[in-house]
This record gives C-alpha cells, sequence and structure tokens, in this order.
C-alpha cells in the first residue's frame, strides 16, 4: 500500500481513544513515518480530503454527524471503528436507555427543541466499517496493530475469546470470589483482562463474544448472589446499543 | 491594514473537540465576535440517574480522556461526602499522586503538542520532528513519564481502575513507588532543556484583568482539594459554590456562559498561579521567575507558561509525596474504607487541568442518583474567551487578516479548552442578533 493517507475523525465522545494514539509515546514517530496525516483536527491545522483510511473515534448522535460520517463513507477506501464509543455506540447509548426525549427535557428544559441530537447509534449503523479497534479505552498496541497490518497487507488478529482466557492466563484471582460483579465469561478479549488485574470487574467495553450465552452468564451471576438488575447493569453500561436481551428469571 | 474582516476559522485545530472562530467587522468596528460550539452533547446528567454509588466515577470518566481522573475524582469525592464516606489518608496521598500526573500528561500535551506549533509557526508538531527533534523528544518523554505515573496508581492512562469510592481496589507496590521516584527524579533533566527552549518564545503581549477562580487550600497548592477561591477577594466552601457560580444563557452565544462577581472569569493554570502562588515549591517559583511569570499575571498567553511551571511544581510535590508514603508504609487495610450506600447530597470539587470542576450528586434512599449537575471549567471560560477577543481584536485591527486569525486562534487554544467536556449542557443553537 506503500505510505497510506490517513485520516483520523471523532465524533461524540471523550477524546480518550485519539489521546491513546498521541500515547504511543515509544512509537508514535513510527507511525508518523510510516503513514502520511492528511486529517487531524486536534493535532495538526493543515487538512485535506484526500485519505485512503479513516480512523473513527466516537457515536454517531447528530443529524451532521449522520452527513459527516456518510461523507467519510465515500472517500475511505478502508473505515477503523476507534473505541467502544464507535464500535457498539458505547457509553453515550445510556442516554438511549434514559429516553432521548426524556434526556433532552432533562438536562435543556424548555430549550430542548434548540438541541441537535438523535438515537445513538454506532458507525457501522451508517457505514461499512472494516476493523474494529475495541474497548473503552481501546488498546493503544492494537491500533497500531491494526495499522501496520493494513501496511503490510495482512489481517490483524483480534481476539473472539472470552475475557476469562486472558484473566486466567495472568493468575488472577475470579473477581466473583470477592463478590464483584464481572462480564468476562461473555466479554471479548484483547484487553489483557486489565480490570480484573486491578482488583475490578470486566465492564463488557469490548463488545460481547460472538453468540455469548447471556443466560448462563445471568445463571452464574445468581449463584453469587447477584441480581438481574446488576447483570442487565453490566451488559448496559457499553453495550446498550446492541440489544442484548436476557430473560428474567421469575425467582428474581 | 484591513477595514472590513470576515474570519470564520470552522472548525479551531488544535483544541480537544469541534468549536468554530467568527469574527465580522466593519469599518473597523467588531460586528460580531464568537467562539460557537457546534460539538454534539452528550447528556450526561441523564445518564447518572438511577445509578448505584460504585458507578459514577466510572461512567463520568468518560466525559473527558484527557482529563479522567479529574472527573473521576471530582465524582468520587461528590459521593463520598454525600454517604458520609471517609477515605485514609493513605487514599488522599495517593489520589495526589496519581491527581498530578494526569495534569503534568495534559499540561504536556497542550504546550508541546496543541500551543508550541504557533511558537515555531508550524501547523502542527509533526514539521518539528524534523526541524527540532530534541523537543518533540523531550516532550514524549515527559508525556511517557506522567502517563506510566497514573497507568502505575490507576491501571491505565485513561479512564484509571483503581480509582473508587472509598480508596483503591488495589494499590501500587514499594518497588513501584521507587521506580516512580526515579522517573521523577530522570525527568529534572528535561524539565531544564525546556525551560531553555521556553525562554527563547516569544509570548504575545496581551493584558486584560479579570476575576480568576481557582481551589485554595492552606497546605498545599490546591489540585485535589480546597475552598473555591477568587483574586476578587472572596472565598467560599466548595459545597456552597452555589453561593457564587452562576450560569446563564446568552443570546449572542452557543454555550451556556459563567459568571461570579463580574461578568465573565477565567479558571485554569493562570488562575491557579495567581490564586495560589505562594504554595508552589521554591523550585518552581525559580522556574517561573525565569520564565518573566509574576503573580498576579493577566496576559492570557501566559496561561501556558503557568502550565509549564505547573508540571515543575507537581514532579517536585510528587517526589515529597513518595517520600512520604513509602515512610509511613503501603497498608492494605488503609485501601479501602466500608460503605454504606444511603440518601444524601455531595459536592465535589477539583482543579481539572483547565481549571474549576464541580460534580454535585443527590441520593435518594434507595442509594441511588437522583439529581446530577456538573459544571465543566471550560465552560466557565467561554464568556472570558469572547471577552479577551474584544478586547484583542481592536489592539491588532492594523495587522493583516492573517495574523488577526491567527492571534484569535492562538489566544483560543491559549485556554486550552476541552469541548468534549463542556458539551455536556451545551445548548448548541446560534442565533444571530
Amino acid at each position: 500500500m506503500g505510505k497510506p493517507k490517513v485520516g483520523i475523525f471523532g465524533f461524540t465522545g471523550c477524546g480518550g481513544c485519539q489521546l491513546e494514539i498521541l500515547n504511543l509515546e515509544d512509537q508514535l514517530l513510527d507511525l508518523v513515518n510510516a503513514v502520511e496525516i492528511v486529517h487531524f483536527t486536534e493535532a495538526v491545522t493543515e487538512h485535506s480530503d484526500n485519505y485512503e483510511i479513516a480512523l473513527v473515534e466516537g457515536s454517531v448522535t447528530t443529524k451532521h454527524g449522520v452527513e459527516r460520517i456518510k461523507k467519510i463513507g465515500d472517500i475511505a477506501k478502508i473505515i477503523v471503528a476507534i473505541g467502544a464509543c464507535a464500535v457498539t455506540g458505547g457509553l453515550n447509548c445510556l442516554k438511549n436507555l434514559y429516553g432521548l426525549e426524556k434526556a433532552k427535557e432533562l438536562v435543556y428544559g424548555d430549550r430542548k427543541d434548540w438541541i441537535d441530537s438523535i438515537e445513538v447509534k454506532p458507525v457501522d449503523e451508517y457505514v461499512k466499517v472494516d476493523y474494529y479497534a475495541r474497548g473503552c479505552p481501546p488498546n493503544r498496541f492494537e491500533i497500531i496493530d491494526i495499522v501496520r497490518s493494513l501496511i503490510v497487507g495482512r489481517e490483524p488478529e483480534i481476539p473472539n475469546y472470552p475475557v476469562c482466557v486472558e484473566c486466567k492466563r495472568n493468575g488472577n484471582t475470579c473477581v466473583y470470589e470477592f463478590g464483584m460483579p464481572c462480564m468476562g465469561p461473555v466479554s471479548r478479549a484483547g484487553c489483557n483482562s486489565r480490570c480484573p488485574n486491578s482488583g475490578s470487574g470486566c465492564e463488557a467495553c469490548r463488545g460481547l463474544i460472538d453468540n455469548p450465552n447471556v443466560n448462563a452468564q445471568k445463571d452464574l451471576l445468581a449463584e453469587y448472589g447477584l441480581t438481574v438488575e446488576d447483570v442487565m447493569e453490566g451488559f448496559n453500561l457499553y453495550n446498550a446499543c446492541k440489544k442484548v436481551t436476557i430473560e428474567k428469571n421469575k425467582n428474581n | 491594514m484591513v477595514n472590513n474582516l470576515n474570519i470564520e476559522v470552522s472548525p479551531v485545530s488544535r483544541v480537544e473537540g469541534h468549536g468554530d472562530l467568527i469574527i465580522n467587522v466593519k469599518d473597523k468596528k467588531i460586528e460580531k465576535l464568537i467562539f460557537r460550539i457546534p460539538e454534539s452533547p452528550r447528556f450526561f446528567e441523564a445518564m447518572l440517574v438511577g445509578k448505584k454509588y460504585d458507578e459514577p466515577s466510572h461512567i463520568t470518566s468518560r466525559i473527558c480522556g484527557i482529563c479522567s481522573v479529574a472527573h473521576t475524582c471530582a465524582s468520587m469525592k461528590a459521593t463520598e461526602r454525600a454517604l458520609n464516606i471517609k477515605p485514609t489518608g493513605q487514599t488522599i496521598d495517593l489520589r495526589k499522586l496519581i491527581y498530578h500526573h494526569e495534569n503534568v500528561q495534559s499540561n504536556v500535551l497542550h504546550v508541546y503538542f496543541l500551543a508550541a506549533p504557533d511558537f515555531f509557526g508550524v501547523g502542527s508538531v509533526i514539521p518539528l520532528v524534523e526541524t527540532h527533534p530534541e523537543v518533540v523528544n523531550i516532550a514524549l518523554r515527559t508525556k511517557k513519564m506522567a502517563n506510566d505515573m497514573v497507568r502505575i496508581i490507576g491501571g491505565r492512562a485513561v479512564h484509571p481502575i483503581r480509582t473508587v469510592v472509598g480508596g483503591f481496589t488495589k494499590l501500587p507496590t514499594e518497588e513501584e513507588m521507587i521506580e516512580m521516584r526515579k522517573m521523577l527524579e530522570d525527568s529534572y533533566q528535561d524539565l531544564e532543556k525546556s525551560l531553555e527552549v521556553l525562554k527563547k518564545v516569544n509570548i504575545p503581549d496581551f493584558e486584560r484583568e479579570t476575576e480568576y477562580i481557582s481551589i485554595s487550600d492552606t497546605a498545599d497548592y490546591a489540585l485535589y482539594d480546597g475552598n473555591i477561591k477568587s483574586t476578587d477577594g472572596w472565598e467560599i466552601d466548595d459545597q456552597d459554590y452555589r453561593d457564587k457560580i452562576n450560569e446563564k444563557i446568552v443570546q449572542h452565544s452557543t454555550a451556556k456562559h459563567c459568571w461570579a462577581n463580574r461578568d465573565s472569569y477565567m479558571v485554569g493554570a493562570l488562575a491557579r498561579f495567581n490564586n495560589n502562588y505562594e504554595k508552589l515549591t521554591d523550585n518552581a517559583k525559580k522556574y517561573a521567575e525565569e520564565l518573566g511569570l509574576k503573580a498576579p499575571c493577566y496576559n492570557t498567553f501566559m496561561n501556558n507558561i503557568a502550565q509549564f511551571v505547573e508540571i515543575v511544581h507537581s514532579v517536585d510535590d510528587s517526589i515529597r509525596l513518595i517520600d512520604k508514603i513509602i515512610g509511613n508504609g503501603l497498608d492494605e487495610d488503609k485501601a479501602m474504607v466500608d460503605i454504606k450506600p444511603g440518601a444524601g447530597r455531595g459536592v465535589g470539587v477539583v482543579e481539572a487541568p483547565r481549571g474549576l470542576l464541580i460534580h454535585d450528586y443527590t441520593y435518594d434512599s434507595k442509594g441511588k442518583i437522583e439529581k446530577a449537575n456538573l459544571i465543566i471549567p471550560t465552560n466557565m471560560n467561554y464568556a472570558n474567551i469572547e471577552k479577551d477577543m474584544q478586547s484583542l481584536v481592536p489592539k491588532i485591527i492594523d495587522k493583516s487578516e492573517d495574523e488577526i486569525r491567527l492571534a484569535c486562534e492562538m489566544l483560543i487554544r491559549a485556554y486550552d479548552p476541552c469541548i468534549s467536556c463542556s458539551t455536556h449542557l451545551m445548548n448548541v443553537k446560534l442565533i444571530n442578533n
């Protein structure tokens, strides 16, 4: 592919994914040398619409955002969604769960009609996404691995097994033993089980594995005294846009 | 020299988030001058409703990637106050330590990556890799040091994991504390070199006195905790922020603006410096003096220099904190305190890198959030940014359009605005008068 032209674009989010790219301190200069960054508003004044690879951060949450992402879809040959907000809709989807109109009313009162805000959706609801760098924040080494793979023309290796696999490999005591909720059994690995490594439960920020057995997860949590409500909170934190359904146990 | 100007910069680059600068001048008179914010709102106040005590700090850290530790700390403090939870002294010291390094990380990012290209007359840090490789390497090393500190204490550099209501889910080891101390000692060499670079930088000469507000504390150069204090002479308990901090909607602008004693005020590194200069370490004071920064300073562009002086202070004070923590001995039993969920209201106020940050939560009798209010530093600065530009533009009206545009962009960047943060409660509509 030679030295590809790359655009980095921010939609609705916290800017943390772009920051993780800058946090590649040791490899940042190599990245800058390997690609030509032609669009990166947050770091570079000059910009052009001539790019082949688009790295997209954030969810689409406004009408203006829909127009922007479609334009990027028309120009870019390859789109990489970066971070939970772009990949699953992320935490932004809590707004949908609360109710769009209700949320506007709560935050903006009688000026709610001024607000351009639509139902939150991940990027792939509007354009074809070729690769996903999951997580909140994403793993910066995975981002660079995807870009490197695109340059040399190989498929990046992105895990599709549960976080428990990494967690076991890291020798952690299961956080269920401490009575904490954890989404590890149904969540996609690739983060090196960073939350359980730090004594916290997994929040499924990388999304769910393909065909997760959510009912088994619910039963497992019930064994440890956690309720359906706890389980739904867990699923919904980063995956509310993905419409996971759990059969509600009559006993709960 | 121009009589009429129609400047529209959309978006202003090298700031976090999306803001547009619009200036219309007719016959040398400003007809319109606004900093418009079309960034999409996120509704965090709605997201928080119904959440249990252990969730808000993880959720609100996602307001901003650059200042996630600040949001986490403001959130934990609000919840702890509401539920009457008292974290241990060890927890407070470790929080202050991680806090310093988010501030260092953010200040390095701003001074070197976002503002410095203006000092060298280029559009980004990328050309500096060729022309000033030593400066870029210093920036990357100092940033890495700060990020590694946050990783060691918080579990990762963006959105910390281990910092939770009541304490820490996991403590750093003593070996890690010693390693961090060494990293800090090693960073002085780069700070010295940065000082020499910054001494040669030409900071625009522009003064407009305004009200400067920050937190302030008798013990520390306050970042994590303190009263709210103004250069206009008032000081209040952080729980009473509503007595002074007001928000209003103004028709010529798109954002909620804040006011206290006057019609605008400034928050951020320069406000902290003006209120708390005396609490800086002697070493940081020496750096300030060498760079011509004296309190009170009314030149907004010097905010960048105040940010650099704070980096020096944070490195000095972190070494003190590490020695204290190691001296006391890291104690697992002091990592967490017991928590009883219940009802109550609490306010958490901290100094985010960009200034005063307020989280205000009310929990209901089921222990869930009933109401949340968040006030973000960048919102507090919008009114002051516009007032600065209204003062600056007539002073430079005889320069070329390009020079005026660049000066205004630099002025906006000097504030280091964080637009993603501010838009959780932004009123996104432009009304032309």
